[in-house]
């Protein structure tokens, strides 16, 4: 699997269908082959399936496909890209691309999705909250974590802590967790605190260009006023952007997701995973850290350093793993996509997760523990199984918690 | 039809907002200024005017904090015209000292419609737009959620809440200011690209005007709502405390 490419973005906004046009050029190549459409975890809800799409966007129908609610139920789960035999850029580059030409028009945008927008522009989270309380979380993390902008001197760590581990209560807990792991590693790690702000992987899916590069402008000249040898970084989503979109637009670092970071460290944590856990566990690969950057094994090797558990496969799993249906901004029209889909990814996925036997599902992305806990209500399985953070079970058996 | 929509900038109350050393007004260091939100609505409503009856919007605001950026996303949206209002003064007037402003810059210019927000979250008190259509002798009607033309520009039909839930429908002669609760859909979006190439290339039109002496309240204490004062905090498991919020309301009879 290799790294995705994706279409450069455009410098100015132009009418509404130049991006299309432009996509229209590489889509020629398509075999209508319908492989797309059969992977789609959300094809079937689409007013147009991918293949459709393409096919109706090629014979000009522009405005039937833009109109439809096709561009909105695209998850990103990249499912499409990696098996389409003519390696088209589907989910990352023709979707954000139908929805930018939905933005860049000035037509109505879901409210929930717009109010995440405005609040990315104004406060740099989708929450709202003031960038003032980022690293409020910090405070009781029980370890220290040093800002990097009151260190005044190079750190070997920049750890990108991004908006649901910053803000959302459980993502706050799971960052105190890894504050920890890191201290008990001896990391010289730093945040960024107050000056970070969203990366735009979500803007950019959602095809909010212009916020994209807004975010990305300004992101680059925080980065670059500081000296590091690495980032690390606790959202997938991000880190898949930060580490194959930035680059081509200036910012180039030495990035890798917190996992791959400390499996790296696994002889040094390995005598610190001291508490054994006992429970049978199975992993969701979620997409951004499977099928878009290919780190399958890292999160695996983790959970099996951990004493006493068991390791078990769900059915999709690896690249045929299904999204948690929370990619690509879809993270914000939860109430559109419910009411256009039957089954929820989520739930589908809970119900592959219990029929593994395991009684625990392990997460390594910031949008799934509420996600998924979600989930478990709804399909019956509270008490059957629970959700943890692969961040949250080390630092159990390391006996941090 | 040429629509006036009036709007103003107040504390944005996610940065959190300060109390000065005097004890009586709000410290400017710590606020951050946003568009007030029914202003925003009144934008709204003069826009969807302006698509169904191709009316001239021209959007007049008093100069404080960031109003800039909000001139520039009203022009973004599609705003004809933008005027800044200098007073000399960076925190907002009171409604009486800006219902004076708006009438010394309108006054002489020919408007069918005058649309502000109805109220804002800084004063609360709902007067800018009653009291300006007494400066200028138009008729005024205030929570308005919906603006329909009839007749040309003569007339207008519009839709006034009450509380319970009630709407009245009624006419009001033209020209006439409105007070806007809410517009009939929320306000759009400005894709940031527009927004941004808009404040590299508008000029925002700028507009003196005296600051007015006006009769006002004086502050005597401003403070923060006092926490927990006149609360019952409930405690224990979820489970504990739903049990005490069900015998709250039931010793209350207000469930059954």
């Amino acid at each position: 699997m290799g790294l995705v490419q994706v279409p450069p973005i455009p410098a100015a906004p132009g009418p509404l269908f130049p991006e299309l046009a432009r996509a229209e050029e590489n889509f020629r190549k398509c075999i209508q082959c319908g492989v797309c459409s059969g992977s789609c975890p959300m094809g079937e809800a689409m007013d147009y399936s991918p293949r459709k799409a393409v096919k109706m966007l090629l014979e000009g129908r522009f405005n039937e496909v833009v109109e439809s609610n096709t561009p909105w139920l695209c998850v990103s789960c990249h499912t499409c890209a990696v098996r389409c035999p003519s390696k088209l850029e589907i989910s990352d580059g023709l979707f954000p691309a139908l929805r930018a030409a939905v933005v860049a028009e000035g037509k109505a945008l879901d409210q929930d999705l717009q109010k995440a927008l405005q609040n990315t522009y104004l406060y740099g989270n989708p929450m709202g909250n003031s960038p003032k309380k980022r690293a409020d979380w910090a405070k009781t993390a029980g370890v220290p974590v040093p800002v990097i902008s009151q260190l005044k001197r190079p750190v070997d760590v920049l750890w990108i802590v991004e908006c649901y581990p910053s803000f959302e209560p459980r993502g706050q807990e799971i960052s105190k967790l890894l504050a920890r792991i890191l201290n008990a590693l001896g990391v010289d790690f730093a945040i960024l605190g107050h000056e970070e702000r969203c990366l735009g992987d979500c803007e950019w899916l959602a095809g909010e260009r212009g916020l994209f590069e807004m975010l990305i402008e300004r992101n680059i000249e925080i980065l670059n006023k500081y000296k590091f040898r690495e980032i690390i970084m606790t959202d997938p989503h991000s880190y898949r952007t930060l580490r194959n979109i930035y680059p081509a637009l200036g910012g180039r670092y030495n990035v890798q997701p917190v996992v791959a970071f400390l499996a790296e460290r696994l002889d040094q944590l390995k005598p610190l995973l001291k508490k054994k856990l006992n429970a049978t566990i199975t992993y969701h690969d979620s997409c951004c850290l499977g099928r878009k950057t290919s780190h399958y094994e890292e999160p695996r090797m983790l959970l099996q350093a951990i004493p006493g558990i068991k390791l078990v496969e769900m059915i999709q799993n690896r690249e045929s793993s299904l999204c948690c249906g929370g990619g690509a901004s879809t993270i914000y029209l939860d109430r559109y996509i419910q009411e256009r889909v039957k089954d929820r990814l989520a739930d589908r996925r809970i119900m592959q997760a219990t029929a593994t036997g395991a009684e625990v599902m392990a997460v390594a992305c910031p949008f799934e523990p509420a996600r998924f806990e979600d989930a478990v209500k709804m399909t019956g399985h509270e008490g059957k199984l629970v959700v943890r953070d692969i961040i949250e079970l080390l630092a159990e058996s390391m006996e941090l918690v | 039809m040429n629509i006036a929509v009036l709007t103003k900038q107040v504390p944005d109350l996610v940065e959190g907002v300060e109390i000065d050393s005097t004890g009586k007004a709000v410290d400017p260091d710590s606020i951050r200024y946003i568009l007030s939100e029914s202003d925003d609505h009144a934008l709204e409503e003069a826009l969807l005017l302006k698509e169904r009856a191709q009316a001239r919007v021209e959007v007049f605001s008093l100069e404080t904090g960031e109003v800039r950026d909000s001139l520039c996303a009203a022009l973004a949206k599609g705003a004809d015209r933008v005027v800044l209002i200098r007073t000399g003064q960076d925190t907002p007037p009171s409604n009486h000292a800006a219902a004076k402003i708006f009438a010394s810059v309108l006054q002489g210019l020919s408007f069918d419609l005058i649309l502000t927000g109805v109220r804002a979250i800084d004063d609360l008190d709902g007067s800018l737009g009653g009291l300006l259509a007494g400066y200028l002798n138009l008729p005024y009607v205030g929570l308005v959620r919906k603006v329909e033309m009839t007749n040309g520009t003569a007339m207008a039909v519009v839709q006034k809440e009450f509380p319970g839930g009630y709407a009245a429908e009624m006419e009001v002669k033209l020209p006439a200011v409105l007070g806007i609760q809410a517009a009939e859909q929320p306000p759009r979006y400005v894709p940031v690209s527009r927004l941004r190439q808009v404040m590299k290339a508008a000029k925002v039109e700028e507009q003196e005007a005296a600051l007015p002496a006006t009769e006002a309240l004086e502050v005597e204490r401003l403070f923060k709502p006092e926490e927990g004062a006149g609360a019952t905090m409930l405690s224990g498991t979820p489970e504990e405390i739903a049990r005490q919020v069900v015998s709250l309301l039931s010793d209350r009879r207000l469930v059954r």
